[in-house]
Protein backbone atom coordinates (compact mmCIF):
# COMPACT_ATOMS: atom_id res chain seq x y z
CA UNK A 1 0.00 0.00 0.00
CA UNK A 2 1.13 3.15 -0.50
CA UNK A 3 2.10 6.15 1.87
CA UNK A 4 -0.61 8.79 1.16
CA UNK A 5 -0.21 12.33 3.09
CA UNK A 6 -2.92 14.95 4.20
CA UNK A 7 -1.86 18.10 3.29
CA UNK A 8 -1.45 19.84 6.64
CA UNK A 9 0.98 17.53 7.64
CA UNK A 10 3.39 19.27 5.31
CA UNK A 11 3.72 21.99 7.90
CA UNK A 12 5.10 19.70 10.59
CA UNK A 13 8.99 20.43 9.78
CA UNK A 14 8.41 24.02 9.82
CA UNK A 15 6.45 23.87 12.46
CA UNK A 16 9.37 21.52 14.54
CA UNK A 17 11.99 24.20 13.06
CA UNK A 18 9.69 26.69 14.40
CA UNK A 19 10.27 25.33 17.84
CA UNK A 20 13.19 24.39 17.84
CA UNK A 21 15.50 27.39 16.41
CA UNK A 22 12.73 30.39 16.87
CA UNK A 23 10.70 29.57 20.18
CA UNK A 24 13.71 27.77 22.04
CA UNK A 25 16.56 30.25 21.56
CA UNK A 26 13.85 32.75 23.01
CA UNK A 27 13.25 30.70 26.04
CA UNK A 28 17.13 30.36 26.37
CA UNK A 29 17.90 33.71 26.47
CA UNK A 30 15.05 34.26 28.90
CA UNK A 31 16.74 31.62 31.08
CA UNK A 32 20.23 33.42 30.54
CA UNK A 33 19.04 36.86 31.39
CA UNK A 34 17.47 35.69 34.71
CA UNK A 35 20.15 33.40 36.16
CA UNK A 36 23.64 34.45 37.24
CA UNK A 37 26.97 32.64 36.29
CA UNK A 38 25.78 30.33 38.54
CA UNK A 39 22.83 28.92 37.52
CA UNK A 40 20.58 30.76 40.31
CA UNK A 41 17.71 32.93 39.22
CA UNK A 42 18.49 35.92 39.70
CA UNK A 43 17.09 39.77 38.30
CA UNK A 44 20.90 41.46 39.10
CA UNK A 45 21.11 41.78 35.15
CA UNK A 46 17.70 43.47 34.73
CA UNK A 47 18.48 45.71 38.12
CA UNK A 48 22.19 46.24 36.50
CA UNK A 49 20.40 47.06 33.12
CA UNK A 50 18.65 50.27 34.78
CA UNK A 51 20.95 50.85 37.48
CA UNK A 52 23.98 51.58 35.61
CA UNK A 53 24.07 55.01 33.82
CA UNK A 54 25.82 53.53 30.74
CA UNK A 55 23.41 51.30 29.94
CA UNK A 56 20.79 53.93 30.35
CA UNK A 57 22.51 56.84 28.43
CA UNK A 58 22.74 53.46 25.85
CA UNK A 59 19.12 52.90 25.44
CA UNK A 60 18.18 56.79 25.37
CA UNK A 61 20.83 57.42 22.69
CA UNK A 62 19.52 54.31 20.49
CA UNK A 63 15.99 56.00 20.90
CA UNK A 64 17.33 59.29 19.90
CA UNK A 65 19.06 57.99 16.72
CA UNK A 66 15.83 55.89 16.10
CA UNK A 67 13.51 58.73 16.27
CA UNK A 68 15.52 61.28 14.63
CA UNK A 69 16.06 58.78 11.68
CA UNK A 70 12.59 58.01 11.19
CA UNK A 71 11.31 61.23 11.11
CA UNK A 72 14.54 62.71 8.71
CA UNK A 73 13.30 59.12 6.99
CA UNK A 74 9.46 59.93 6.75
CA UNK A 75 10.37 64.21 5.63
CA UNK A 76 12.20 62.46 2.91
CA UNK A 77 10.39 59.63 1.40
CA UNK A 78 6.35 60.89 1.84
CA UNK A 79 7.38 63.68 -0.71
CA UNK A 80 8.83 60.73 -2.67
CA UNK A 81 6.03 58.30 -2.59
CA UNK A 82 3.64 61.24 -2.86
CA UNK A 83 5.05 62.54 -5.90
CA UNK A 84 5.74 59.05 -7.79
CA UNK A 85 2.26 57.62 -6.69
CA UNK A 86 0.05 60.35 -8.08
CA UNK A 87 2.07 62.10 -11.20
CA UNK A 88 0.90 60.97 -14.20
CA UNK A 89 4.35 60.71 -15.74
CA UNK A 90 4.73 57.07 -17.96
CA UNK A 91 6.90 54.23 -17.19
CA UNK A 92 6.16 54.97 -13.30
CA UNK A 93 6.64 51.59 -12.26
CA UNK A 94 10.83 51.86 -13.28
CA UNK A 95 11.05 54.95 -11.20
CA UNK A 96 9.96 53.40 -8.33
CA UNK A 97 12.54 50.66 -9.07
CA UNK A 98 15.12 53.26 -9.48
CA UNK A 99 14.50 54.30 -5.51
CA UNK A 100 13.92 50.98 -4.07
CA UNK A 101 17.34 49.08 -6.25
CA UNK A 102 19.89 49.70 -3.66
CA UNK A 103 17.69 48.25 -1.05
CA UNK A 104 19.20 44.92 -2.77
CA UNK A 105 23.03 45.82 -2.65
CA UNK A 106 24.91 44.55 0.38
CA UNK A 107 24.21 47.60 2.90
CA UNK A 108 28.14 47.11 4.41
CA UNK A 109 29.03 48.11 0.88
CA UNK A 110 26.92 51.40 0.35
CA UNK A 111 28.03 52.59 3.82
CA UNK A 112 31.55 51.83 2.80
CA UNK A 113 30.76 53.87 -0.96
CA UNK A 114 28.83 56.80 1.52
CA UNK A 115 31.81 56.89 3.77
CA UNK A 116 34.37 57.08 1.31
CA UNK A 117 32.12 60.49 -0.07
CA UNK A 118 31.54 62.19 3.38
CA UNK A 119 35.07 61.64 4.39
CA UNK A 120 36.00 63.78 1.32
CA UNK A 121 33.67 66.23 2.55
CA UNK A 122 33.75 66.59 6.05
CA UNK A 123 37.30 66.58 5.96
CA UNK A 124 37.31 64.09 9.42
CA UNK A 125 34.39 61.88 10.00
CA UNK A 126 35.20 61.92 14.16
CA UNK A 127 33.89 65.66 14.00
CA UNK A 128 30.15 64.85 13.33
CA UNK A 129 29.56 61.53 15.00
CA UNK A 130 25.99 61.89 15.34
CA UNK A 131 25.37 64.06 11.71
CA UNK A 132 26.98 61.26 9.89
CA UNK A 133 24.94 58.31 12.03
CA UNK A 134 21.83 59.99 11.08
CA UNK A 135 22.96 60.52 7.50
CA UNK A 136 24.08 56.22 7.76
CA UNK A 137 21.08 55.25 8.88
CA UNK A 138 18.87 57.51 6.14
CA UNK A 139 21.10 56.27 3.35
CA UNK A 140 20.28 52.37 4.42
CA UNK A 141 16.60 52.87 5.24
CA UNK A 142 15.60 55.14 3.12
CA UNK A 143 13.85 52.49 0.27
CA UNK A 144 12.39 50.80 3.57
CA UNK A 145 10.34 53.36 4.13
CA UNK A 146 9.19 54.70 0.07
CA UNK A 147 7.60 51.34 -0.66
CA UNK A 148 5.14 51.01 1.48
CA UNK A 149 4.18 55.08 1.28
CA UNK A 150 3.96 54.35 -2.30
CA UNK A 151 1.92 51.21 -2.22
CA UNK A 152 -0.55 53.12 0.42
CA UNK A 153 -1.17 56.18 -1.86
CA UNK A 154 -1.01 54.61 -5.41
CA UNK A 155 -4.15 53.02 -3.99
CA UNK A 156 -5.74 56.11 -2.73
CA UNK A 157 -8.95 56.57 -4.39
CA UNK A 158 -9.05 59.60 -6.71
CA UNK A 159 -13.05 59.84 -6.49
CA UNK A 160 -12.53 60.45 -2.24
CA UNK A 161 -9.62 63.46 -3.44
CA UNK A 162 -12.32 64.85 -5.92
CA UNK A 163 -15.37 64.44 -3.04
CA UNK A 164 -13.26 66.70 -0.59
CA UNK A 165 -12.74 69.43 -3.30
CA UNK A 166 -16.65 69.20 -4.30
CA UNK A 167 -17.35 69.58 -0.66
CA UNK A 168 -15.28 72.74 -0.73
CA UNK A 169 -12.27 71.78 1.07
CA UNK A 170 -9.05 73.62 0.03
CA UNK A 171 -5.74 71.65 -0.81
CA UNK A 172 -4.24 72.08 2.22
CA UNK A 173 -7.33 70.41 4.07
CA UNK A 174 -7.63 67.74 1.31
CA UNK A 175 -4.11 66.90 2.35
CA UNK A 176 -4.42 66.96 6.16
CA UNK A 177 -7.67 65.38 6.48
CA UNK A 178 -8.16 62.88 3.62
CA UNK A 179 -4.25 61.73 2.09
CA UNK A 180 -2.66 62.21 5.52
CA UNK A 181 -5.03 59.77 7.20
CA UNK A 182 -5.25 57.33 4.53
CA UNK A 183 -1.14 56.85 4.42
CA UNK A 184 -1.45 56.12 7.32
CA UNK A 185 -1.13 52.26 7.21
CA UNK A 186 1.89 53.05 4.80
CA UNK A 187 3.12 55.28 7.15
CA UNK A 188 2.98 52.95 10.28
CA UNK A 189 4.40 49.80 8.18
CA UNK A 190 7.73 52.39 6.94
CA UNK A 191 8.28 53.73 10.62
CA UNK A 192 8.01 50.36 11.86
CA UNK A 193 10.71 49.15 9.35
CA UNK A 194 12.78 51.56 9.86
CA UNK A 195 12.61 52.29 13.28
CA UNK A 196 13.72 49.42 14.92
CA UNK A 197 17.05 48.47 12.72
CA UNK A 198 17.91 52.02 13.35
CA UNK A 199 18.03 51.09 17.34
CA UNK A 200 19.93 48.51 16.56
CA UNK A 201 22.29 48.25 13.47
CA UNK A 202 25.55 49.42 15.47
CA UNK A 203 27.62 48.20 12.04
CA UNK A 204 26.53 51.80 10.45
CA UNK A 205 28.10 53.58 13.17
CA UNK A 206 31.57 51.44 13.63
CA UNK A 207 32.11 52.35 9.91
CA UNK A 208 31.96 56.27 10.04
CA UNK A 209 33.17 56.26 13.35
CA UNK A 210 30.90 56.91 16.09
CA UNK A 211 32.52 55.10 18.97
CA UNK A 212 28.97 55.77 21.06
CA UNK A 213 27.07 52.58 21.95
CA UNK A 214 23.20 51.98 20.60
CA UNK A 215 21.32 48.76 21.94
CA UNK A 216 23.22 46.64 19.11
CA UNK A 217 26.60 47.34 20.41
CA UNK A 218 26.22 46.44 23.59
CA UNK A 219 25.14 42.96 22.33
CA UNK A 220 28.27 42.61 20.21
CA UNK A 221 30.45 43.61 23.39
CA UNK A 222 28.63 41.52 25.54
CA UNK A 223 29.17 38.78 22.77
CA UNK A 224 33.05 39.85 22.08
CA UNK A 225 33.15 38.88 26.48
CA UNK A 226 31.46 36.05 26.55
CA UNK A 227 28.62 37.52 28.62
CA UNK A 228 25.77 35.49 27.48
CA UNK A 229 23.99 36.75 30.55
CA UNK A 230 24.45 40.53 29.73
CA UNK A 231 23.66 40.08 26.14
CA UNK A 232 20.36 38.11 27.23
CA UNK A 233 18.97 40.66 29.26
CA UNK A 234 19.89 43.45 26.23
CA UNK A 235 17.55 41.09 23.79
CA UNK A 236 15.10 41.02 26.31
CA UNK A 237 14.99 44.75 26.81
CA UNK A 238 15.03 44.76 22.98
CA UNK A 239 12.55 42.30 22.36
CA UNK A 240 10.39 44.00 24.85
CA UNK A 241 10.05 47.33 22.72
CA UNK A 242 9.45 45.18 19.60
CA UNK A 243 6.85 43.97 21.52
CA UNK A 244 5.23 47.35 22.28
CA UNK A 245 5.94 48.41 18.47
CA UNK A 246 4.08 45.32 17.42
CA UNK A 247 1.51 46.07 20.31
CA UNK A 248 0.37 49.47 18.97
CA UNK A 249 0.38 48.85 15.53
CA UNK A 250 -1.91 46.10 15.69
CA UNK A 251 -4.26 47.04 12.85
CA UNK A 252 -2.52 49.13 11.05
CA UNK A 253 0.33 47.36 9.26
CA UNK A 254 -0.42 44.81 6.77
CA UNK A 255 0.79 41.45 6.68
CA UNK A 256 2.35 41.42 3.28
CA UNK A 257 6.46 41.62 3.22
CA UNK A 258 7.17 44.89 1.81
CA UNK A 259 10.64 43.55 0.11
CA UNK A 260 8.34 40.75 -2.00
CA UNK A 261 6.42 43.92 -3.74
CA UNK A 262 9.07 44.90 -5.92
CA UNK A 263 9.29 41.33 -7.35
CA UNK B 1 4.45 74.74 -13.21
CA UNK B 2 6.08 75.77 -10.30
CA UNK B 3 4.89 72.81 -8.19
CA UNK B 4 6.55 70.59 -10.86
CA UNK B 5 9.90 71.81 -10.93
CA UNK B 6 9.74 71.79 -7.52
CA UNK B 7 8.78 67.95 -7.11
CA UNK B 8 11.06 67.15 -10.17
CA UNK B 9 13.88 69.09 -7.95
CA UNK B 10 13.35 66.77 -4.79
CA UNK B 11 13.17 63.37 -6.89
CA UNK B 12 16.60 65.01 -8.03
CA UNK B 13 17.71 65.57 -4.70
CA UNK B 14 17.00 61.88 -3.41
CA UNK B 15 18.24 59.78 -6.51
CA UNK B 16 21.36 62.27 -5.87
CA UNK B 17 21.86 61.08 -2.40
CA UNK B 18 21.11 57.85 -2.96
CA UNK B 19 22.81 57.50 -5.79
CA UNK B 20 26.17 59.74 -5.82
CA UNK B 21 27.75 57.68 -3.17
CA UNK B 22 27.59 54.30 -5.41
CA UNK B 23 28.67 56.54 -8.60
CA UNK B 24 31.47 58.00 -7.43
CA UNK B 25 32.69 54.80 -5.91
CA UNK B 26 32.36 53.34 -9.33
CA UNK B 27 34.42 56.15 -11.15
CA UNK B 28 37.19 55.48 -8.88
CA UNK B 29 36.97 52.00 -9.29
CA UNK B 30 38.60 52.34 -12.39
CA UNK B 31 41.25 54.24 -11.57
CA UNK B 32 45.08 53.64 -9.67
CA UNK B 33 44.56 56.21 -6.29
CA UNK B 34 43.62 54.77 -3.35
CA UNK B 35 42.15 58.30 -1.98
CA UNK B 36 38.82 59.28 -3.57
CA UNK B 37 38.84 62.58 -4.40
CA UNK B 38 42.41 61.75 -5.36
CA UNK B 39 44.12 62.20 -9.00
CA UNK B 40 44.59 58.89 -11.50
CA UNK B 41 44.85 57.56 -14.36
CA UNK B 42 42.76 55.12 -15.85
CA UNK B 43 43.26 51.56 -14.30
CA UNK B 44 41.51 48.31 -14.06
CA UNK B 45 44.12 47.23 -11.85
CA UNK B 46 40.73 47.04 -8.57
CA UNK B 47 39.17 44.44 -10.89
CA UNK B 48 42.18 42.83 -11.33
CA UNK B 49 43.04 42.44 -7.90
CA UNK B 50 39.16 41.48 -7.52
CA UNK B 51 39.43 38.54 -9.49
CA UNK B 52 42.84 37.06 -8.79
CA UNK B 53 43.26 37.50 -5.18
CA UNK B 54 42.56 34.31 -3.47
CA UNK B 55 41.15 35.96 -0.25
CA UNK B 56 38.41 37.53 -2.43
CA UNK B 57 37.39 35.33 -4.85
CA UNK B 58 37.39 32.33 -1.76
CA UNK B 59 35.25 35.45 -0.05
CA UNK B 60 32.83 35.87 -2.66
CA UNK B 61 32.40 32.14 -3.60
CA UNK B 62 31.56 31.35 -0.14
CA UNK B 63 28.91 34.23 -0.19
CA UNK B 64 27.17 33.00 -2.67
CA UNK B 65 27.49 29.22 -1.58
CA UNK B 66 26.51 29.85 1.33
CA UNK B 67 23.39 32.29 0.12
CA UNK B 68 22.05 29.53 -2.41
CA UNK B 69 22.19 26.72 -0.13
CA UNK B 70 20.04 28.76 2.60
CA UNK B 71 17.56 29.78 0.05
CA UNK B 72 17.03 26.00 -1.21
CA UNK B 73 16.60 25.12 2.55
CA UNK B 74 14.31 28.07 3.41
CA UNK B 75 12.20 27.89 0.09
CA UNK B 76 11.34 24.48 0.59
CA UNK B 77 10.68 24.27 4.40
CA UNK B 78 8.63 27.68 3.61
CA UNK B 79 6.96 26.46 0.81
CA UNK B 80 6.13 23.15 2.69
CA UNK B 81 4.93 25.15 6.25
CA UNK B 82 2.98 27.42 3.84
CA UNK B 83 0.84 24.88 1.93
CA UNK B 84 0.62 22.89 5.52
CA UNK B 85 -0.45 25.86 7.43
CA UNK B 86 -2.89 26.92 4.83
CA UNK B 87 -4.70 23.65 5.18
CA UNK B 88 -4.19 23.21 9.10
CA UNK B 89 -6.98 23.57 11.96
CA UNK B 90 -7.09 27.05 13.06
CA UNK B 91 -4.79 26.49 15.80
CA UNK B 92 -1.93 25.02 14.50
CA UNK B 93 -2.15 27.41 11.49
CA UNK B 94 -2.03 30.66 14.04
CA UNK B 95 0.80 28.95 15.76
CA UNK B 96 2.55 29.03 12.84
CA UNK B 97 1.98 32.25 11.48
CA UNK B 98 2.10 33.76 14.79
CA UNK B 99 5.92 32.12 15.38
CA UNK B 100 6.59 33.19 11.76
CA UNK B 101 5.81 36.56 12.39
CA UNK B 102 8.93 36.51 15.15
CA UNK B 103 12.05 36.86 12.91
CA UNK B 104 10.28 38.68 10.82
CA UNK B 105 9.71 41.53 13.48
CA UNK B 106 12.61 40.97 16.03
CA UNK B 107 15.88 42.82 15.39
CA UNK B 108 18.60 40.95 13.84
CA UNK B 109 20.98 40.89 16.48
CA UNK B 110 18.98 39.65 18.88
CA UNK B 111 17.81 36.67 16.31
CA UNK B 112 21.74 36.02 16.03
CA UNK B 113 22.68 36.60 19.26
CA UNK B 114 19.74 33.98 20.72
CA UNK B 115 20.42 31.36 17.99
CA UNK B 116 24.28 31.52 18.77
CA UNK B 117 23.33 31.14 22.40
CA UNK B 118 21.24 28.30 22.20
CA UNK B 119 22.96 26.24 19.72
CA UNK B 120 26.94 27.32 20.46
CA UNK B 121 26.65 27.97 24.10
CA UNK B 122 23.68 25.35 25.30
CA UNK B 123 24.46 22.64 22.56
CA UNK B 124 28.31 23.34 22.48
CA UNK B 125 27.96 22.77 18.66
CA UNK B 126 30.68 23.87 16.79
CA UNK B 127 30.79 26.96 14.60
CA UNK B 128 33.49 25.89 12.52
CA UNK B 129 30.51 23.20 10.95
CA UNK B 130 29.04 25.94 9.47
CA UNK B 131 25.59 24.39 10.80
CA UNK B 132 25.00 27.34 12.99
CA UNK B 133 25.55 29.61 10.47
CA UNK B 134 23.32 27.69 8.23
CA UNK B 135 20.53 27.82 10.95
CA UNK B 136 20.48 31.22 11.60
CA UNK B 137 20.37 32.35 7.42
CA UNK B 138 17.24 29.95 7.18
CA UNK B 139 16.01 31.18 10.32
CA UNK B 140 16.06 34.86 8.89
CA UNK B 141 14.94 33.69 5.28
CA UNK B 142 12.13 31.06 5.63
CA UNK B 143 9.53 33.58 7.24
CA UNK B 144 9.47 35.96 4.01
CA UNK B 145 9.32 32.55 1.58
CA UNK B 146 6.38 31.65 3.69
CA UNK B 147 4.95 35.50 3.70
CA UNK B 148 5.39 34.76 -0.09
CA UNK B 149 3.69 31.75 -0.56
CA UNK B 150 0.70 32.35 1.86
CA UNK B 151 -1.16 35.12 -0.40
CA UNK B 152 -1.11 32.80 -3.43
CA UNK B 153 -2.34 29.96 -1.64
CA UNK B 154 -5.41 32.11 -0.58
CA UNK B 155 -5.44 33.49 -4.60
CA UNK B 156 -5.53 29.96 -6.12
CA UNK B 157 -8.18 27.17 -7.22
CA UNK B 158 -9.02 24.96 -4.60
CA UNK B 159 -11.21 22.82 -6.44
CA UNK B 160 -8.57 21.86 -8.58
CA UNK B 161 -6.90 19.74 -6.52
CA UNK B 162 -10.07 17.97 -5.52
CA UNK B 163 -10.64 17.51 -8.87
CA UNK B 164 -7.05 15.95 -9.48
CA UNK B 165 -8.20 13.75 -6.66
CA UNK B 166 -11.07 12.53 -7.90
CA UNK B 167 -10.00 11.71 -10.91
CA UNK B 168 -7.55 9.41 -9.78
CA UNK B 169 -4.12 11.31 -8.73
CA UNK B 170 -2.52 10.78 -5.61
CA UNK B 171 -2.13 13.13 -2.87
CA UNK B 172 1.62 13.42 -4.09
CA UNK B 173 0.95 14.19 -7.50
CA UNK B 174 -2.27 16.43 -6.71
CA UNK B 175 0.38 18.85 -4.73
CA UNK B 176 3.47 18.54 -7.31
CA UNK B 177 0.98 19.06 -10.75
CA UNK B 178 -1.46 21.24 -9.14
CA UNK B 179 -1.16 23.26 -6.26
CA UNK B 180 3.11 23.98 -6.64
CA UNK B 181 2.58 25.24 -10.41
CA UNK B 182 -0.26 27.43 -9.12
CA UNK B 183 1.91 28.85 -6.15
CA UNK B 184 5.36 28.83 -8.38
CA UNK B 185 5.76 32.85 -8.68
CA UNK B 186 5.04 32.99 -5.09
CA UNK B 187 7.83 30.27 -4.62
CA UNK B 188 9.80 32.05 -6.82
CA UNK B 189 10.36 35.04 -5.04
CA UNK B 190 10.66 33.95 -2.01
CA UNK B 191 13.66 32.09 -2.92
CA UNK B 192 14.91 35.71 -4.72
CA UNK B 193 14.16 37.26 -1.28
CA UNK B 194 15.69 34.63 0.44
CA UNK B 195 18.80 35.07 -1.21
CA UNK B 196 19.01 38.60 -0.97
CA UNK B 197 18.39 38.45 2.93
CA UNK B 198 21.17 36.42 3.39
CA UNK B 199 23.98 38.13 0.71
CA UNK B 200 22.80 41.28 2.92
CA UNK B 201 22.99 39.87 6.41
CA UNK B 202 25.87 41.03 8.94
CA UNK B 203 24.55 40.47 12.50
CA UNK B 204 23.13 36.40 11.91
CA UNK B 205 26.51 36.10 10.43
CA UNK B 206 28.87 37.59 12.43
CA UNK B 207 27.55 35.53 15.90
CA UNK B 208 27.22 32.09 14.06
CA UNK B 209 30.36 32.17 11.74
CA UNK B 210 33.02 29.85 11.82
CA UNK B 211 36.31 31.74 12.56
CA UNK B 212 38.05 32.51 9.65
CA UNK B 213 34.89 32.37 7.21
CA UNK B 214 33.93 35.55 6.24
CA UNK B 215 30.77 36.56 4.28
CA UNK B 216 30.86 39.51 1.78
CA UNK B 217 29.29 41.71 4.93
CA UNK B 218 31.80 40.44 7.41
CA UNK B 219 34.69 40.80 5.26
CA UNK B 220 33.76 44.82 4.74
CA UNK B 221 33.35 45.29 7.77
CA UNK B 222 36.46 44.05 8.97
CA UNK B 223 38.50 45.58 5.97
CA UNK B 224 37.24 49.15 6.86
CA UNK B 225 38.84 48.72 9.82
CA UNK B 226 42.25 47.18 8.89
CA UNK B 227 44.80 49.14 6.92
CA UNK B 228 45.57 47.27 3.19
CA UNK B 229 44.42 49.57 0.66
CA UNK B 230 44.97 47.26 -2.01
CA UNK B 231 42.14 44.85 -1.16
CA UNK B 232 40.25 47.81 0.07
CA UNK B 233 39.87 49.83 -3.00
CA UNK B 234 39.03 45.98 -4.87
CA UNK B 235 35.96 46.30 -3.01
CA UNK B 236 34.80 49.61 -5.02
CA UNK B 237 34.66 47.17 -7.79
CA UNK B 238 33.52 44.82 -5.92
CA UNK B 239 30.09 46.88 -5.10
CA UNK B 240 30.47 48.52 -8.58
CA UNK B 241 30.00 44.93 -10.34
CA UNK B 242 27.23 43.98 -7.76
CA UNK B 243 25.55 47.48 -8.17
CA UNK B 244 25.24 47.14 -12.00
CA UNK B 245 24.02 43.54 -11.77
CA UNK B 246 21.28 44.36 -9.54
CA UNK B 247 20.41 47.42 -11.57
CA UNK B 248 20.26 45.29 -14.59
CA UNK B 249 18.18 42.74 -13.32
CA UNK B 250 15.46 45.01 -11.91
CA UNK B 251 15.16 47.18 -14.93
CA UNK B 252 14.61 44.04 -17.55
CA UNK B 253 12.07 42.18 -15.16
CA UNK B 254 10.67 45.63 -15.01
CA UNK B 255 10.69 46.61 -18.51
CA UNK B 256 9.62 42.70 -19.57
CA UNK B 257 6.96 43.05 -17.12
CA UNK B 258 4.78 45.86 -18.43
CA UNK B 259 5.76 44.42 -21.86
CA UNK B 260 4.67 41.47 -21.28
CA UNK B 261 1.24 42.67 -19.19
CA UNK B 262 1.08 45.26 -22.15
CA UNK B 263 0.65 49.01 -20.54
CA UNK B 264 1.03 50.49 -17.36
CA UNK B 265 -1.48 49.84 -15.21
CA UNK B 266 -1.11 46.45 -14.84
CA UNK B 267 2.55 47.28 -13.67
CA UNK B 268 0.98 49.07 -11.03
CA UNK B 269 -1.26 46.61 -9.85
CA UNK B 270 1.82 44.13 -9.60
CA UNK B 271 3.79 46.55 -7.01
Amino acid sequence: MRYSFSRKQLCIPYAAFLVCFVIAPLIVIFYYAFTNGEGRFSIQNLINFFTSSNTVGTLFYSILISVTTTVVCLLVAYPVAYILARSNIKRKAILLAIFVVPMWINFTLRILALKEVLSVIEGNLAYHPFLNTIIGMTYDYLPFMILPLYTTLMKLDNQLLEAAYDLGANKMEVFTRVTLPLSLPGIVSGVTMVFLPAMTNYVILDMLYNNTFIMGSLIGSYFNAYDWHGGSMISIVLLFIVFIITWATKGFTEKEPEKEAIL
Amino acid sequence: MIKKILSGSWIGIVLLFMYSPILILAVYSFMDTPVIGGTGSFSLQNYITLFTSEELMDMIIGTLTLALQCAVISTILGTLGAIGAFYSKKGMRGFVSTSNQIPVVNADVVTGFSICVLMIVVFGVNKDSFIPLITGHVVLATPFVYLSVMPKLKQMDHNLYEAALDLGASARQALMKITIPQIMPGIVSGFLLAVTLSLDDYFVTTYTKPATFNTISTYVVNATKGSNTELKTALWALSTLIFVIILLVVLVSNISASRKEGGEENVKNEI
